[in-house]
């Protein structure tokens, strides 16, 4: 574990923070997008390269443009409306910070006598022959899961007949 | 397990759980739902995060990618869907508040 390592999950949490945070809903889903890009570069430190593609192109890229568009598609709060939810705001989220800093304090104190059971030696080590040989069941999931979300957003978007 | 591995398994698992309970707290205080839809995704990133260094400690990478690779195609479809279901209550309530939300109540 090197200073970088440090230095980017330090960096994972405080864009996490920030993400609920900050008080505009755009700035909030820019946020969301970097902690995913942050999170990517932990994955490929971790020997995960494909694993990190993932979640750079899918997580950083898709879903970040998804929430920009729906926050784009929707109207912005009126002023009364702004000044009651930053009061709102400031009540909710002052517990947030202090919770985090007691509850690592805590946590880092606790003594690190647990040992977990190492399962067996991996068989294959090429990612594309794990998916496609040992959780070819995964790959059918995820097909069903993709047609089930295509028809869901086909049957919300659908135009009633006049 | 060596201790320099489980040190590792620390730090990281530290960072999981503060992850885990910002997503969590911020679903839990807000009304507005596109800002549940982003503390569910950090909650995900927490369980992706937790994945990866499970992988990578027990030397099972190949295997966590691919169950990673599952896990982001499943959130990819969440979001998309829960993003339909968030603008069709907007347009029927011209409101993103779960408050104000009352077609659902027996």
């Amino acid at each position: 574990m090197t200073l970088l390592d440090i230095f980017l999950l330090v960096l994972l949490v405080c864009s996490a923070l920030a993400t609920v945070l900050i008080r505009s809903l755009l700035r909030s889903g820019i946020a969301l997008a970097f902690t995913s890009a942050v999170l990517s570069m932990i994955i490929f430190r971790l020997n995960s390269p494909v694993a990190a593609v993932f979640e750079l192109s899918v997580c950083t890229g898709l879903i970040s443009v998804l929430f920009i568009s729906t926050i784009s598609l929707t109207e912005p709060r009126t002023r009364d409306e702004k000044l009651q939810h930053t009061k709102e705001r400031l009540r909710k989220f002052w517990y947030l910070p202090f919770i985090l800093v007691v509850g690592g304090i805590i946590l880092s104190q606790i003594n690190k006598t647990i040992s977990f059971p190492l399962p067996a030696p991996e068989t294959e080590t090429d990612v594309r022959l794990v998916l496609w040989n040992l959780r070819s069941l995964d790959l059918l999931g995820q097909i069903i899961v993709l047609l089930v979300g295509v028809f869901g957003v086909v049957i919300l978007f659908k135009e009633k007949k006049k | 397990m060596i201790l320099e591995s489980f040190n590792l398994f620390w730090f990281f698992g530290l960072t999981v759980i503060m992850l885990f309970v910002i997503g969590l707290y911020y679903v839990l205080v807000t009304y507005n739902l596109i800002r549940v839809l982003i503390g569910l995704e950090i909650i995900v990133k927490a369980v992706t995060l937790l994945l990866v260094v499970a992988g990578y400690m027990t030397k099972h990478v190949a295997l966590v990618q691919s169950l990673v690779i599952t896990l982001i195609v499943i959130e990819a479809v969440l979001i998309t869907v829960a993003i339909g279901v968030v603008l069709g209550l907007h347009g029927k309530n011209d409101s993103l508040d779960a408050r104000r939300i009352r077609n659902l109540k027996g």
